[in-house]
């Protein structure tokens, strides 16, 4: 029943063929049609733009004060892109091939290919449009690696990539605003779907300022609202970040694809404390020059520079000599929590290891010794040239980790531990971008498509503007040719008044509560509950415990939250309320799929399902396949499976030995 | 690192809305880690005050790392606090000792209304990026990115002033509650591109026209914006904007 509509023929003639074969809205009817884009990230500015640029009317919303604040621009590392400019062996295939294999075989191919085939599209158009990538002396764009690969494919802007992309993606999107043909509402959450005769036709928004309620039509709706590591409370994700707007979509009819794959980033700064509020990454590129290490001794408390080299253990290095310290992320997440539950782990929590970039400024400084004709430079002169190589490359990384830890990361070892942040899994969606639901698309980290059980680096903003930018231009257009004869809907439509009732209704009875316990205590209640049953390992015993523990949280949320003020008026709790509402259920259902994966997959490790060395364990045979499920009513849904093909990248027990 | 615990006294400025004449209260916070960030500090207070059925306070805030913008606060008498190229979220209260006492503000300037206690609208920027700060070039449109190579010091500089986060500190410093670094910042990354080229005449000329029309003051020069940009702005873009301004206002030939 579930039809990815993957069209037919040769991998790398898919996308192609499709282009030439999709239907076509002529100009004179876009300016007729209505399209609803709800987030302004990567995927939802980029997609707002290409779209005003085509002529839609559109309409664009974000629960921030400015588009321009939406959490892409927190992406530090860099974008992804065939381009080859490096003569290191790249191409479309090899993108293809590292990203499939990377998502550890759990991704689809025609997807992943079309992504690859777009990629050096965006680095034209982000250029074009004034993005200030980072660039050689002779005036051309620089490109390093990242992990999971062995080319240098990776364009960035210091340590401020997905910033530069979305201001890029930000100016178009305001460009389209003075054209008039984009309308932009920030401080706007959207809190439901308006269905008519079975298509996605508008939504149902609070304004966060007034709190009033208010109806939007559209043609079709594109949901970019990002993904849901927030459900763990502590993650890499901006506070605002939420799951409302895919979740609402999934109760009216989208499937929720894969929701257990979630990203632990192996490269953050750790826990302080019980006030912590979130995680702050330290971008994997630090990877590049960094080396990662504990003591070999367990519970050494010796400071780092008192630990001798021969007494350090590069555990990575060690155990996959071949990627060394760039394996990727779910690999070197596990090899970390591995060291610390060992007790190698340092720092007053024992919960982290060494980053460290005393090679690298040793490495740098001589080769800068070198270019300047330094002959028998000291150890000085070589630390100080090395020091100002690594503060051009990472300066901005340096200081955040300093203001963050009071430690001087050029003189002490960075602490770092894994931390949420990302999720492959999201909304389901067919080859067109659209989910089970007609006329409602989901884009971006959104939707769960690209990466299958583990996305690699740089590889999130690649997604998100390809989606925006040269996916959704085509494929809408297949679905809206269809719909020219549409009149706009009146919002006066029994669909929407039913629609805002029960959104009002739902935001009356959270008022009304009047508990004891605070919003903020729940999430990091089922925070809690979901890193350590459904985090970065996971078993049956400890899964079937979390669902139990997430549904008796569910009744006590309901029955015994305090949101303090009143609904008609800027009330950040009420918004949260319901974003941790909805949070909680996501966490029912990510315990469930984890529960029935009973095999390890990229980041989805399944304690019972390892090899003897410790290392992920497939099972292709029996769950090569996509698990998207529907919603029935609350704490009950039906599994659909979409067998996966391998036509091209064929399944291999995935080694970064 | 030493660690430490402080109790503090804080005036905050609580507004219920934007007709609201708005007030400073005062409350005291114990037992917050030297480690916390500053919004954490807020958090803490928050959840005491929902827990006593008193009002929190409202501010802005969302990445929690310095880089989209969002955080306000004006913290005694500085926007984002004390501490150099720092936005309120990375501030951390080890800047600060048992016994201070610190008082906090929203953004003030009239183009930038309160809409709750620190928590202020800052749309007027939105309208002048709109008025011109992005260069014309429609998906699809792009040559190879290698086809134009652009001097490295250029580019490099280009980008330093595209790393505006747009949090309006700058305005919220300056005593004209003038945008003009943050003006200037869009129009030095875009003019210095080759690609910005063709539409630097109009670009100057309508996002200055934008900035008068949302009641932003003028520049007279004090430097305080460059002081407080939590990105090092420089303030050089201004004088860069004033020629771009002049050149197109002497050569724009419509």
């Amino acid at each position: 029943m579930l039809n990815s509509k993957i069209p037919a023929g040769p991998l790398d003639n898919k996308w192609t063929d499709y282009k030439g074969h999709c239907k076509l809205v002529n100009p004179a009817n876009k300016r007729h049609i209505e399209i609803i884009i709800v987030g302004t990230g990567l995927a939802g500015a980029s997609a707002a733009a290409a779209l005003g640029e085509l002529g839609y009317k559109v309409k664009t919303f974000c629960f921030q004060d400015s588009p321009r604040r939406a959490h892409s621009i927190a992406a530090q590392g860099g974008i992804n892109a065939a381009k080859n400019y490096q003569n290191d062996g790249d191409s479309t295939f090899r993108l293809f091939y590292d990203t499939v294999k990377g998502g550890d075989y759990r991704a689809r191919e025609g997807n992943v290919h079309r992504l690859a085939e777009v990629s050096a599209n965006i680095i034209d158009q982000c250029v074009a449009q004034g993005v200030p990538f980072a660039r050689e002396y002779g005036g051309l764009l620089s490109n390093r690696s990242f992990g999971g690969t062995q080319v240098q494919r990776t364009f960035y802007a210091a340590g401020q990539t997905g910033q530069q992309l979305l201001i890029g993606a930000y100016q178009a999107q305001e460009r389209q605003i003075a054209l008039g043909n984009v309308t932009q509402y920030s401080r706007h959450e959207m809190l439901d779907i308006v269905k008519i005769d079975g298509k996605a036709r508008g939504i149902i928004a609070r304004n966060l300022v007034t709190g009033e309620l208010e109806r939007h039509f559209g043609h079709a709706v594109l949901l970019c609202t990002g993904g849901y590591g927030n459900v763990f409370y502590l993650s890499t994700n901006a506070m605002g970040s939420n799951v409302t707007a895919a979740w609402k979509a999934h109760v009216k009819g989208a499937f929720f694809g894969n929701p257990c794959y979630t990203q632990i980033h192996p490269t953050c700064i750790p826990v302080s404390g019980d006030h912590q509020s979130k995680l702050t990454l330290m971008s994997e590129s630090l990877r590049n020059d960094g080396r990662i290490w504990v003591p070999k001794k367990q519970g050494d408390s010796r400071k780092a520079s008192e630990i001798p080299e021969d007494e350090r253990d590069y555990y990575l290095e060690r155990r996959y000599p071949a990627f060394g310290n760039l394996v990727p992320r779910d690999v070197a997440s596990r090899a970390a929590k591995e060291r610390c539950d060992a007790g190698y782990g340092v720092g007053t929590s024992k919960q982290a290891v060494y980053l460290d970039y005393a090679d690298a400024i040793d490495r740098y400084g001589k080769i800068e010794c070198r270019k300047l004709g330094i002959n028998n430079p000291d150890a000085d002169t070589i630390r100080k040239q090395g020091m100002a190589v690594v503060k051009a490359k990472y300066g901005n990384l340096f200081d955040m980790y300093e203001k963050i830890t009071g430690e001087n990361p050029y003189e002490i070892p960075m602490r770092i531990y894994p931390a949420v942040h990302y999720t492959m899994g999201g909304l389901w969606v067919d080859y067109e971008l659209m989910t089970t639901v007609p006329g409602l698309y989901c884009l971006g980290e959104a939707n769960f498509s690209d990466h299958g059980a583990n996305r690699l680096g740089a590889s999130a903003l690649m997604q998100g503007l390809a989606d925006g930018y040269f996916v959704i231009p085509y494929t809408i257009g297949n679905y809206l040719a269809d719909d020219i004869r549409t009149k706009p809907i009146p919002t006066t439509d029994p669909a929407f008044e039913a629609a805002e009732k029960e959104v009002r209704e739902r935001i009356e009875t959270l008022m009304k509560i009047k508990g004891k316990q605070t919003v903020e205590s729940f999430h990091k209640r089922l925070g809690k509950i979901m890193w350590d049953k459904c985090g970065m390992a996971r078993n049956e015993k400890g899964l079937q415990e979390a669902i139990v523990e997430i549904q008796q949280l569910r009744k006590e949320f309901w029955s015994d939250v305090r949101i303090p003020g009143d609904i008609k008026e800027m009330n950040p709790e009420l918004d949260k309320a319901n974003r941790v509402a909805d949070f909680i259920e996501l966490g029912e259902l990510m315990c469930k799929d984890a529960l029935n994966r009973r095999e390890s997959c990229g980041g989805h490790f399944r304690e019972e399902s390892q090899t003897e060395e410790g290392e992920a364990m497939r099972d292709d045979e029996n769950f090569q396949y996509v698990a998207a499920w529907e919603f029935k009513a609350v704490s009950n849904w039906e599994l659909h499976k979409e067998e996966l093909k391998f036509e091209v990248a064929k399944p291999t027990q995935r080694s970064y030995k | 690192m030493e660690h430490y615990n402080m109790n503090l006294t804080l005036k905050v400025w609580r507004q219920k809305n934007k007709d609201d004449r708005g007030q400073f209260e005062t409350y005291q916070v114990k037992n917050i880690s030297s480690e916390m960030s500053f919004l954490e500090m807020f958090d803490v207070l928050n959840e005491e005050l929902i827990r006593e059925g008193r009002d929190p306070i409202t501010f802005d805030h969302d990445c929690r790392e310095g880089i989209c913008g969002a955080c306000s606060m004006y913290i005694d008498g500085r926007p984002h606090g004390p501490w150099e190229a720092n936005t309120t979220c990375q501030l951390h209260m080890r800047a600060y000792k048992d016994g201070d006492t610190i008082v906090v503000e929203p953004w003030r300037a009239k183009a930038f209304p309160v809409i709750k206690d620190l928590m202020v609208d800052r749309s007027a920027f939105d309208r002048i990026i709109q008025a011109g700060g992005y260069i014309s070039v429609n998906t699809g449109n792009a040559v190879d990115a290698n086809a134009m190579p652009i001097e490295k010091d250029k580019a490099d500089l280009a980008f330093a002033n595209a790393a505006c986060i747009g949090c309006g500190a700058c305005v919220a410093s300056c005593k004209n509650s003038s945008a003009m670094l943050f003006l200037s910042a869009k129009v030095s990354h875009l003019a210095l591109l080759p690609q910005g080229d063709p539409e630097r005449k109009d670009r100057a000329l309508n996002m200055v026209a934008q900035l008068d029309k949302e009641g932003f003051g003028g520049c007279t020069n004090t430097g305080a914006c460059e002081a407080v940009c939590p990105k090092e702005i420089s303030i050089s873009n201004i004088a860069r904007l004033n020629s771009e301004y002049l050149r197109a206002g002497l050569t724009v030939d419509k």
